[in-house]
């Protein structure tokens, strides 16, 4: 039965009467007096030699403020990369300079040239088209297999190639995986594209820079899910503001999926700008900006391999990806294909011997980094599709090869570098098999073929790894930054609380569930709770909310600074109870003298706290604020199994998704209804992956999917019906290493579904009686029938 | 978008005169117009809003039976409205979204003639007539390819007469991101034979199939179109579909409509 309140209840989103009746606060809400606004002269062209940049006419132009180029920003450093990867050889990756403002040359179309401040937008935009660029048009490489095969086309001058770096992992198993594929009984080989896509938050990026010159104080208001890391970021590498000097902002934020993780340059020119104009300085991204400025996501080009002893045991798994990284690195670029991507090779799987190479690659285009699931995806589809190609292979049942191979003793070491600490994959199994009614599935097919219509039945598991940590550990694998999460929790005298989590919410409902969390830790109404996240003059230090790390390591910092307010309220109610502490019992927002009717309310201690009249001075301090910095220890690692059965329209290649069923192992689960959103948002998303977006550039660099007319998002009709879309969170084997024994659940749906897509479109395929091993996504009605008539 | 002035005429008469003033551009529901001007993808001087002209508004039966359109009615009001031809009241429910239908106009997007619009094919697979503020034309000799059109500068259009088809039917397959047509093909049966439209297609705009017309004139059923095939040359070719993906398209929705009604 729901719970009405605490942990386990489907409490409504609290955060939704605000978002659901317009009263929100975004970024483009923020307007401060006497502002002016920037528009960003953008290159049109994809590799090119600036030769100069004439701004004289602009600057005489009605309203214009100021006029910005790159030399404005030679004083100034660069965009900062979050993460350094080692090559197989040892050495570091090759990492070029990312200026503000292009100079010198342009390398991705989109890429900022000259910045209009002006009174209003559009006098910016007038004044920007009566700046004169002259670029000399270079070749522009796009194919990441050409760019580091010739050095004939190189984006970056200083820079010996456009390989950024070549990463094998886990390079002492080469040779032994090498030699298990000689021994193999069979082996089956899939080379596949991990397509590009766009994220699309609903609300485009945002930065409004403000300056207060009798303080000498910078503020950023920005749509951002990490402000803290914006703020170390930006103050300590670019723009040299102490961070005592600078606020960062993020207040309500319209979706992140990733891209907003990410330092940028349109942050640190408004925060520049505003100072050097002494005037705020606001930017809103338009759609077109967003589809040429936002980073990218995914663009893996792979081929994998599986190696099978003759009892169809999985020995050995080979992995060669080629990564891309854009024209430039953005700020964690170089962790996805590697740390995100590599660790994640095992899948649910006892695959004694893995190797794993990634490529990362320049090429003129905008940069990529993490989007919904961030290198876990394209694990997951490259090692499910191989599975799949397997067992068809085999002529085995695509489950039972599964089954054989899963991992079924926890803690279980991968040989890439991971200990899963717990989980149960045949129970996610069997539960996937059950809701999705796997044994009437062939009489749905008989209904569809009657109907002249294929049907297939895709199904495949998943692993990920969240709350990426400890500290010290990723710090060795090349980590800029430390990865815990910190939380202040402060009782006000008449009991209320407020938390300030360093975790930000965009989109996932913190401010309920962690209200949850704290107010069934004290046993009082999730009312009396409110959470304050999104500003680093308010919150402590906190690294922010990406990689479904919020309620296990956000969460679990807040459980202990939770745990010490417990602690000194029973310090302060063993007082006013005159027992022993060790005697005092908290319980439904009371606390009592075990095995007595004594007992004092929670109000009447946080009151005391406050009012010390009564109150142990000489042993506590008043007051009543803790806070905490949570380090885990190891990653969290829900895992689950998915099905999707498709229909497809063999006179057009159409795919329509007719079931789509989960069962996921999230460990325990604080809000239901939350997780469930969450995953039916993943799946949507995945969905979309698998069926409809591609984000694609001509071969000069010019990007052909630049609006919605031809960037396909999923909408609602692309999606089953509810009765029909089945997520499941029953199984449960609690993560053993955090104390709410949670794992994650913000980008499962996201990674499990896209190869139980294709899974399902492969089956469907092959029962018409079409010879198709694999397709590639997004799966496009004429892309099914190309296949079909291949 | 760029500075420019707005004309709002009540009349068809003041709407023309509207016209007459440089770098004039009419301006019906502003599907395509108003995001075009928000990309300063195009600079008029003055917009000439044809919306508040109610002569042109409505939907009614002609003297001689034909539906009449007047040039500033909505998609909306043409699927709620023209219920003597459940077909094109079909297709009009059908593009873009609630929000488009609620603006844009049969007069805008006859007049832009985009070559995945659905109108055209609606147009010509009716062979219905384009009445101006000065002549009246053929919709044999009103689309010219695409985004090209008989209308001269300046030229209004103010209603669209469509003689009323035996049995009609309108089957479109969506390109998948704009979910304009990507093929969208267009049967319309008369006592006198049949017409066959094809719109998404090609580089040419909207087209008649005339070897389907054929056919189907002599025997109205999908059959008649077995072994009919066209050539993906000259058919649009782009990310979402190749010429002999849309060739091979085209025959599979004609079969389709005319399914639907045979």
């Amino acid at each position: 039965m729901p719970k009405d309140g605490g942990i386990g209840a489907s409490s409504k989103r609290r955060e939704d009467v605000r978002f659901l009746t317009g009263t929100g606060n975004y970024t483009d809400d923020i307007n401060i007096h006497g502002q002016a606004h920037v528009f960003f002269l953008r290159s049109d062209i994809a590799h090119g030699t600036i030769t100069s940049v004439d701004t004289g006419a602009a600057e005489g132009m009605p309203g214009v403020v100021k006029v910005f180029t790159g030399a404005d920003f030679e004083a100034v450093g660069g965009m900062p990369c979050g993460w350094q990867v080692t090559d197989k050889h040892g050495q570091p990756m090759q990492e070029p300079k990312h200026p503000i403002l292009a100079h010198g040359k342009v390398r991705h179309v989109g890429e900022p040239i000259a910045a209009v401040v002006a009174d209003t937008l559009e006098q910016a935009r007038d004044a920007a088209e009566a700046i004169v660029v002259d670029i000399d048009e270079l070749p522009a490489v796009v194919d990441m297999k050409a760019a580091v095969a010739s050095d004939d086309v190189k984006v970056h001058d200083d820079l010996t190639s456009n390989l950024c770096y070549d990463w094998g992992f886990v390079e002492e198993n080469k040779d032994a995986t090498d030699a298990a594929f000689e021994a193999a009984a069979h082996v089956t080989t899939l080379e596949l594209v991990n397509n590009r896509l766009v994220a699309n938050p609903m609300e485009p990026r945002v930065a409004v820079g403000d300056y207060a010159r009798g303080t000498d104080e910078s503020t950023l208001y920005t749509t951002s899910q990490n402000p803290h890391v914006i703020r170390l970021l930006m103050g300590a590498f670019v723009l040299g503001i102490p961070e005592h000097k600078l606020r960062v902002v993020a207040p309500d934020v319209g979706g992140g999926f990733g891209t907003k993780i990410f330092h940028y340059q349109e942050e640190a020119f408004c925060t520049f700008a505003a100072k050097a104009c002494n005037r705020a300085v606001k930017w809103t991204s338009s759609r077109s900006e967003a589809f040429m400025s936002d980073a990218h996501g995914r663009d893996h080009v792979t081929k994998i391999e599986l190696a099978l002893d003759g009892d169809n045991n999985f020995t050995a798994v080979r992995t060669e990806t080629y990564a891309n990284m854009g024209a430039y690195l953005s700020t964690f670029a170089p962790s996805i294909p590697t740390w995100l991507h590599g660790t994640l090779m095992a899948g649910n799987y006892k695959t004694p011997l893995i190797y794993v190479n990634v490529k990362a690659v320049f090429t003129n285009t905008v940069p990529v980094d993490a989007y919904r699931g961030a290198g876990r995806p394209e694990a997951t589809f490259q090692l499910e599709r191989v599975i799949d190609k397997a067992a068809r292979e085999l002529g085995v049942d695509p489950v039972e090869l599964r089954r054989q191979n899963f991992i079924t003793e926890f803690p279980y070491a991968t040989p890439v570098a991971v200990e899963y600490d717990t989980g149960d994959y045949h129970a996610t199994m069997d539960k996937v098999l059950e809701i999705s009614d796997r044994d009437g599935f062939a009489a749905r097919r008989a209904e569809s073929e009657a109907k002249g219509k294929l049907r297939g039945f895709g199904i495949n598991c998943f692993i990920e790894a969240c709350g990426i940590a400890p500290s010290n550990l990723v710090g060795q694998l090349g980590a800029r930054a430390g990865l815990y999460e910190s939380a202040t929790v402060r009782v006000n005298a008449t009991g209320g609380l407020v938390v300030m989590t360093g975790s930000h919410s965009h989109g996932q409902g913190h401010e309920t569930s962690f209200a949850q969390v704290v107010a069934d830790m004290i046993g009082i109404d999730e009312n009396m709770v409110e959470i304050v996240h999104g500003d680093t003059s308010k919150t402590p230090m906190g690294m922010g909310t990406y990689g479904s790390r919020s309620i296990a390591v956000g969460g679990s910092a807040m459980v202990r600074a939770t745990e010490k307010i417990i602690a000194k309220a029973k310090k302060i109610a063993s007082h006013l109870l005159e027992a022993s502490e060790s005697d005092i019992e908290l319980k439904d927002g009371a606390f009592s003298v075990a095995g007595t009717d004594k007992s004092v309310a929670w109000g009447d201690v946080t009151l005391a706290a406050y009012v010390p009249h009564n109150y142990p001075l000489e042993d506590i301090e008043p007051g009543l604020e803790e806070t905490a910095f949570y380090d885990p220890s190891n990653f969290t690692y829900p895992a689950g199994a998915y099905t999707c059965e498709v229909e497809v329209d063999p006179a057009t290649g159409e795919v329509t998704i007719e079931r789509f069923a989960s069962a996921d192992d999230f460990g325990n689960v604080v809000n239901p209804m939350i997780v469930e959103g969450q995953v039916h948002g993943g799946i949507a998303q995945g969905i979309g992956q698998a069926l409809l977006e591609n984000c694609s550039y001509d071969e000069n660099g010019q990007l052909l999917t630049a609006s919605y007319m031809d960037y396909t998002m999923p909408r609602a009709d692309n999606l089953p019906q509810m009765d029909h879309y089945v997520v499941d969170h029953s199984c449960q084997t609690p993560c053993t290493h955090n104390p709410l024994g949670v794992k994650g659940c913000g980008e499962a749906g996201a990674i499990g579904s896209p190869p139980t897509v294709i899974n399902a479109i492969i089956d469907a395929l092959q029962s018409g009686g079409h010879d198709v091993a694999h397709i590639d996504m997004p799966a496009t009605p004429a892309r099914v029938w190309a296949a079909m008539h291949g | 978008m760029y500075n420019f002035d707005v004309e709002t005429p009540g009349t068809v008469a003041d709407a023309v005169a509207a016209m007459g003033r440089d770098e004039a551009q009419a301006l019906g529901g502003g599907q395509t117009l108003i995001p075009t001007l928000k990309q300063r993808l195009a600079s008029p001087s003055v917009l000439v809003s044809l919306s508040g002209v109610a002569e042109m508004k409505g939907v009614c039966t002609g003297d001689d039976g034909q539906l009449c359109i007047g040039g500033a009615t909505t998609h909306a009001t043409v699927a709620r409205e023209a219920t003597q031809y459940p077909a094109l009241a079909a297709m009009a429910s059908h593009i873009g979204d609630p929000a488009v239908r609620n603006r844009g106009t049969i007069g805008g997007s006859l007049a832009n003639n985009d070559p995945s619009a659905c109108y055209p094919a609606g147009v010509l697979g009716s062979g219905a007539t384009v009445v101006t503020n000065t002549r009246e034309i053929a919709a044999d000799d009103y689309f010219q390819g695409m985004f090209d059109t008989a209308l001269d500068e300046g030229e209004i259009i103010t209603e669209v007469r469509f003689p009323i088809p035996e049995a009609a039917n309108y089957q479109k397959f969506v390109q998948p991101a704009s979910r304009f047509a990507l093929v969208g093909v267009f049967v319309a049966k008369f006592a006198d034979g049949v017409r066959v439209a094809v719109t998404g297609a090609s580089e040419d705009g909207v087209f008649r199939w005339s070897e389907a017309e054929a056919a189907l004139s002599s025997d109205f059923s999908a059959g008649a179109l077995d072994g009919l095939s066209l050539s993906g040359d000259g058919m649009i070719s782009d990310l979402h579909g190749t010429g002999a993906y849309r060739a091979h398209l085209v025959a599979v929705m004609t079969k389709r409509a005319v399914d639907a009604v045979a």
